[in-house]
């Protein structure tokens, strides 16, 4: 595993609110203007901290969905029933409001120009939030290695950022399958079903072009994806996964 | 003082005992995954357990000696820097004291190594006097391959990173040399009780 620089110390930054996005049900992009933002790689994440009247905090990591030459920092936030964060994200806040965050945070799920090998991006769900920041970095860059999104959504409605991925596909270079899982729209001509060893053998990168692959959804989702991967002879070491949850990061 | 989030209450949960939750964590009943690559799956006939290197003597037991070590039975609260503590968690594993006794050693630091690539940092001081365990029991069962089985470190006084999942051995150093997260901005030591979640803090 190859080792990256150790960044300084992540202190916490405040990011006022410019705009909310609806993504899809349940599912926003925060548009935040954070004035000395340090910059961030494709992939990373932010911890995002919340204080009440009465000093009471929570946190929460939460993936940056905007590129590292956007403008602006985004997150994308799905909102979890249970949730104590998310919810509030979601439902409560507002352009105008001042949102306290620190990062950038992990230095392994990233993406960059210099690194070898076709890009090949596996989603589940909101697993698709740092996947538009890589995408949009690849879009930046060289176009040589061709870029592959797989990515897997209970039904067309919950797919996030369906716009921008139907224009990525569309002339933006990049090869974009949709496996919706339990509701298909009539003529649907995408995949129907999860994301099975089936489908990476005829949709995916193949090993022998040594892909880069990343994966992120549910943790469930992730250990099958990556298992199946790694079965179909991609070199695990080239597998690079990052779960989300209800509880986990 | 952080600035108050607008309309913000908050979900608290209930907690038995609020003093067991280390600052900016929250309680789950959950058992959560965290890894960086896929599961790696070590046939049991091929797996062993190696204390070395600078030691005098390294040493390595099969599955079969290594589970038939001394072998303690412990509840800690573990507590993972993505946030979430579980509180009363059952183990069963070989203490590292149990490990170290009998290597000849001036080395104040350790590389723990796992299959898969994974490696995570950790001063001898660390992880002796009864302070962690290579655990292959979770709850009562074989530790599942996705929660680090065959057998994983267990260090339930730091962030749970440095409970390295997969755990083959302990490599002693005289220097300290960051591990895999500690490379990427985690923090070296990782303490929950002082918040170490990254570098710096």
């Amino acid at each position: 595993m190859a080792r990256a620089a150790i960044p300084g110390r992540l202190t916490w930054q405040l990011g006022q609110v410019l705009e909310l996005i609806d993504e899809a049900p349940r599912c926003k992009s925060i548009v935040l203007d954070v004035s000395d933002w340090r910059g961030h790689r494709a992939g990373q994440h932010v911890d995002v901290r919340l204080t009440a009247q009465d000093g009471y905090q929570a946190q929460r990591s939460y993936s940056i969905a905007s590129a590292p030459e956007d403008p602006e920092l985004v997150l994308t936030v799905q909102r979890l029933e249970d949730g104590e964060v998310s919810p509030y994200l979601v439902d409560v806040l507002r352009p105008g409001d001042d949102l306290e965050l620190r990062g950038p945070i992990g230095g392994y799920f990233v993406w960059e120009q210099a690194l070898d090998g076709p890009l090949q991006l596996v989603a589940g769900g909101s697993g698709v939030v740092p996947f538009r920041a890589m995408l949009r970095h690849w879009t930046a860059g060289r176009r040589e290695s061709a870029a592959r999104l797989l990515y897997s959504s209970r039904s067309l409605r919950e797919v996030i950022y369906r716009g921008e991925l139907t224009r990525l596909a569309h002339g933006g270079g990049v090869d974009v399958l949709l496996a919706l899982t339990r509701e298909w729209p009539d003529g649907w001509e995408g995949h129907r079903g999860r994301i099975d060893r089936g489908l990476l053998e005829r949709a995916a990168w193949p090993p022998e072009h040594r892909p880069l692959v990343y994966v992120c959804g549910p943790s469930s989702f992730v250990e099958t994806v990556a298992q199946a991967l790694v079965d179909v002879g991609h070199e695990p070491s080239r597998v690079r996964t990052e779960r989300f949850g209800p509880t986990g990061a | 003082m952080a600035p108050i989030s607008r309309g913000f209450i908050g979900r608290r949960r209930p907690v038995a005992d609020p003093s067991l939750v280390p600052p900016g964590q929250y309680v789950t009943s959950d058992f959560p995954v965290l890894s960086a690559g896929p599961t790696p799956h070590a046939p049991r006939d091929e797996w062993s357990f190696t204390v070395d290197g600078a030691v005098q003597k390294p040493v390595s037991w099969p599955w079969n000696e290594f589970t038939a070590l001394p072998a303690e039975s412990v509840t800690v609260d573990i507590h993972c820097v993505t946030k979430w503590s579980k509180l009363g968690t059952r183990w069963k594993g070989v203490s590292v004291d149990t490990l170290l006794d009998g290597v000849q050693t001036g080395a104040e630091y350790m590389t723990a190594w796992s299959d898969g690539g994974y490696t995570t940092n950790l001063t001898v001081q660390d992880v002796t006097d009864g302070k962690a365990w290579v655990a292959y029991e979770f709850d009562g069962q074989p530790l599942e391959p996705e929660h680090g089985g065959p057998a994983r470190l267990l260090v339930p006084h730091l962030y749970f990173w440095k409970s390295a999942k997969w755990v083959r051995g302990l490599t002693l150093t005289l220097d300290d040399e960051p591990g895999f997260w500690e490379t990427y901005g985690y923090h070296n030591h990782g303490d929950p009780w002082r918040e170490q979640r990254y570098q710096g803090d």
